[in-house]
């Protein structure tokens, strides 16, 4: 039986609609059972409040950024911005091109600071240091260097004898090595330092014409530093390889080799015929990344040429960061911020409320507008449309918790717009059975007319919409992307509760007598839809208007009647017509 | 049943018919007349009005102050008082948005400069400095965005043809969606233009989002030429401008349907985003929108079907078609 296959078939897509919603449900509440996750998609900071900045590299033209050295930024970006003590701050690449650092609350200067400069190397003459009294030793960061104050680090090459030139010690500093750089407060804040708090209130922040209060980065050690002696800038290239000796033979031993541009060797041949003169911890050389002190050399002979090595306690692999650590923050290409928001918890959460509103109010407008045109039908607009919202609401959720998705002001107003888009499929698809109701058809044919020929177009339209979505997404670069994510994911939805919704619904209703009977107002009555002629092939002589005049008058009287007494109406409402 | 029903009813059968291939040299003209008005009165305005994240510059909006209900001027005072009293003669642009908010845009500022100005703003009217939201956007920002864009607009008209010239079998149909499409594209930017609104990325994105709108109302249009024209095909009595002619009146009330429907949440978002929050991502987004989705329908209707008949009349097939419904008609002298 034709029927009890129809109805069978409406039955079984509508129990897949529901395993795939109870799949959604499951996949959530798996990832707020084992995975931190929670039943609201998270949202972005223009809803939540907080900061996010957009760094993008200072490209000279035709340079190009590769993903190496983005992803070596958002590394370092990263252990800042952790360092700074901020939890849950989300750091990524966008567009191949930019950096997007978001902040919940409202982070204090000293953290927008650390992030916003950029990779800052500085060389620096030791003037004294001192095993580190920090309470905690953080075992994290690349043990670079040397453990000790006397470091094992030499800074090697080409022997020089150098030029003796012992500071005498004066109120005015003489040189970045004169300890006349030691105030006594200087020597206070040296004396309480605590390197756990490196990073904490900026302590280790100094101009680079001033002395500066720092520890090692693994915070064994704790340094005063005299001035900046030779800034990052000036290395041209850094790499890490094993280490020849005098003979030429390969060591076993593991350094990093830096080359120096013209000033800069002229700079680092100045100071280190300086440093070899000296004695005990003067003599030591500190290579300062972001006011962490990464390796502190001491200084063996002057250096000429412009090209120093530096050997320690390296592996291959520590080596390898450390050059690439040189090498990044001496990139002539630092990163400027783009752009910096700063959204009050307020002002987002009022932003949220709006945009839910606003969807709110259109869900309304569109259900009151179905109901108008549609009659009953209107309620399936309505039903669907629910069903549509809450597997939305599911995906975004489930994305929001495995893939870190934020919901943005952006996509909730993409939400609120998709609402039009999912109801212009019911509205394709109920024209289309009204079409096939108006060509004479009985309700139940002209459903599975109606599907057949609305389904290519909801789907082609469906495909357009995807594509949009798609390269918008791919492509475009900040909100943009949130809001043709959640418009992608609204289509495919569309897509799936139109089929496996809509369809079977409408299939099931059409069985009913107030809808298969086509009642007034259950938006099919074929009276109303003027259906004077049947089958495709044949056309007539202009009879629409007399028809449906005929129609309407007979309306009231026909309303009662079966689907067989309508049918024998009909023809003879139409030879009324004819003659 | 409702009277747009009776309508759509007359439309399918024939009984009334709009002639919209028929006087497609008027709809044409009105296309040009549009768009060359849409393009000249903006350079006579002297270019778009970017928002400030195409011009850089520094943006403070303060949030939750009553000092809004002193009238306009004197919480525009306070504003600049405090800006002044940070950055002089900087002559900050204020507005107030929304109830209760104030927005003040500057020139770029520094940091430093940025902190201080938030405190001003938050004496100035006694609001806790986190209720003072602060964004700065360096002028390349914008060029970003827009070469971005420019970028996904190319592939998404690529990719789109080819669907299109793939699903419907010929890339006329794809070539009449896109040149309409253009038209939508150049008219919403036009009224931007026109009216002097700001360009926001938020804007951009309505823009964007106006592509996919477009071409759906277009496609659905398309969908019921390309069957009644394959139903009708060389035996017709039909001419194949008048299938295509019938195909559009028949889907005309699913245009007016779809396009209403589509209309009202952007609606609802512009008018509470303009109530509510004032200028801002939710009215951008959805004036975009607002104008594009109407003026799509329009260009699916008057503009793609008379392009695509434009396209095909002249192809031997197309013209059998014509000259035998031609002798038909004389023959039985049938109205339609």
């Amino acid at each position: 039986m034709a029927r009890t296959t129809t109805e069978r078939k409406a039955i079984r897509s509508l129990v897949w609609l529901l395993v795939i919603i109870v799949a959604l449900i499951g996949a959530n509440g798996a990832s707020v059972l084992f995975n931190d996750g929670q039943w609201t998609p998270k949202l972005a900071l223009d809803l939540e409040g907080g900061t996010q900045i957009t760094l993008s590299p200072q490209l000279a033209t035709g340079e190009e950024v590769t993903q190496e050295q983005l992803d070596q930024a958002v590394s370092i970006i990263r252990q800042r911005v952790n360092a700074g003590g901020v939890s849950e701050a989300e750091i990524n690449t966008q567009g191949g091109q930019n950096i997007v650092v978001s902040i919940p609350g409202d982070p204090d200067q000293e953290t927008l600071e650390r992030i916003q400069s950029s990779a800052k190397l500085e060389f620096r003459p030791v003037l004294t240091a001192d095993a580190a009294s920090n309470s905690v030793i953080t075992p994290e960061g690349t043990d670079v260097s040397g453990d000790t104050p006397a470091g094992e680090g030499d800074v090697a090459a080409t022997p020089d004898p150098a030029a003796p030139a012992a500071p005498a010690p004066s109120a005015r500093p003489t040189n970045a090595s004169d300890l006349a750089w030691i105030t006594p407060e200087l020597q206070e804040q040296f004396a309480s330092f605590d390197c756990a708090s490196l990073d904490a209130v900026g302590a280790n922040v100094a101009p680079i014409d001033e002395a500066l209060v720092t520890c090692e980065q693994d915070s064994s050690v704790k340094y005063i530093l005299g001035p900046v002696e030779v800034a990052g800038e000036r290395i041209t290239d850094a790499r890490s390889g094993l280490i020849g000796s005098q003979t030429g033979v390969t060591t076993n031993e593991w350094g990093v080799f830096i080359e120096f541009d013209s000033v800069g060797s002229q700079e680092f041949r100045t100071v280190t015929e300086r440093l070899v003169t000296l004695l005990d911890v003067q003599n030591q050389f500190a290579i300062v990344l972001d006011g962490r002190v990464i390796s502190a050399p001491r200084t063996n002979v002057a250096i000429t040429d412009g090209r120093p090595q530096i050997s320690g306690n390296f592996t291959e692999e520590s080596a390898k960061a450390l050059s690439d650590q040189l090498k990044f923050g001496a990139l002539p290409i630092g990163f400027e911020v783009q752009s910096s928001e700063n959204i009050s918890a307020t002002l987002g959460v009022s932003q949220l409320q709006s945009g839910i509103i606003a969807g709110i109010i259109g869900l309304m407008l569109v259900g009151a507008y179905a109901f108008l045109q549609y009659r009953a039908l209107g309620g399936v607009v309505v039903v669907s449309l629910s069903v549509a919202a809450v597997m939305t609401y599911l995906i975004i959720t489930y994305l929001s918790n495995q893939q870190g998705f934020r919901l943005s002001l952006a996509g909730v107003a993409g939400l609120v717009i998709a609402i039009g888009v999912v109801a212009d499929s019911f509205i394709v698809y109920f024209e289309r059975i009204r079409d096939e109701l108006r060509d004479g058809r009985n309700v139940d044919g002209a459903i599975e007319a109606g599907w057949k020929r609305a389904f290519r177009t909801i789907l082609i339209s469906d495909v357009i919409n995807l594509i949009a979505a798609v390269v918008l997404f791919v492509l475009a670069v900040g909100n943009v992307r949130g809001f043709a994510f959640t418009l992608g994911i609204v289509t495919i939805v569309d897509l799936i509760v139109v089929a496996l919704f809509t369809h079977p619904l409408m299939q099931l209703l059409g069985r009913t007598q107030f809808f298969g009977g086509g009642h007034r107002f259950s938006g099919l009555d074929p009276k109303a839809l003027g259906a004077v002629y049947r089958g495709r092939a044949q056309f007539r002589a202009p009879s629409g208007v007399g028809a449906i005049k005929v129609a309407s008058s007979t309306r009231e009287a026909q309303r009662r009647q079966t689907i067989a007494e309508r049918k024998a109406a009909d023809i003879s409402g139409e030879r009324k017509v004819e003659r | 049943m409702s009277r747009l029903t009776q309508f759509g009813n007359d439309l399918y059968t024939g009984a009334r018919s709009f002639d919209f291939i028929g006087r497609r040299r008027l709809w044409y003209a009105i296309g040009a007349a549009f768009i060359i008005v849409a393009v000249s009165l903006t350079a006579l305005r002297g270019g778009f009005v970017f928002g400030i994240e195409f011009r850089g510059g520094s943006e403070f909006r303060v949030q939750g102050t009553t000092a809004v209900e002193e009238g306009t001027a004197a919480a525009t005072a306070r504003a600049i008082d405090a800006v002044d009293s940070v950055v002089a003669a900087s002559s900050p642009r204020v507005s107030i948005v929304g109830g209760d908010s104030v927005r003040v845009q500057t020139e770029q500022l520094t940091t430093a400069q940025t902190n201080d100005v938030r405190n001003a703003l938050a004496e100035e009217y006694s609001v806790e400095a986190s209720e003072v939201s602060t964004s700065f956007i360096g002028a390349t920002w914008g060029e970003d965005i827009t070469r971005q864009a420019i970028i996904a607009l190319v592939v998404f008209l690529l990719l789109a043809s080819l669907v299109m010239a793939l699903y419907f079998r010929t890339w006329k149909m794809a070539a009449a969606a896109i040149v309409a499409l253009f038209h939508d594209l150049i008219i919403t930017a036009g009224l931007y233009g026109v009216l002097g609104l700001e360009i926001t990325p938020a804007a951009v994105i309505g823009f964007l989002t106006i592509l996919g709108y477009s071409l759906y109302d277009t496609v659905v249009v398309f969908d019921k030429v390309r069957e009644n024209t394959l139903e009708d095909g060389a035996e017709s009595r039909r001419t194949f401008a008048q299938s295509v002619n019938l195909a559009v009146n028949q889907t005309l009330v699913r245009s007016i349907n779809t396009s209403i429907v589509a209309v009202l949440p952007t609606a609802s978002i512009l008018f509470i985003g303009s109530l509510i929050l004032g200028a801002g991502t939710l009215r951008d987004i959805a004036l975009a929108l607002f104008i594009g989705t109407i003026v799509g329908t329009y260009s699916s209707i008057f503009l793609a079907a008379p392009l695509y008949v434009h396209l095909r009349e002249n192809e031997p097939e197309v013209k059998k078609q014509g000259r035998r419904a031609r002798a038909a008609r004389s023959e039985s002298g049938a109205v339609r």
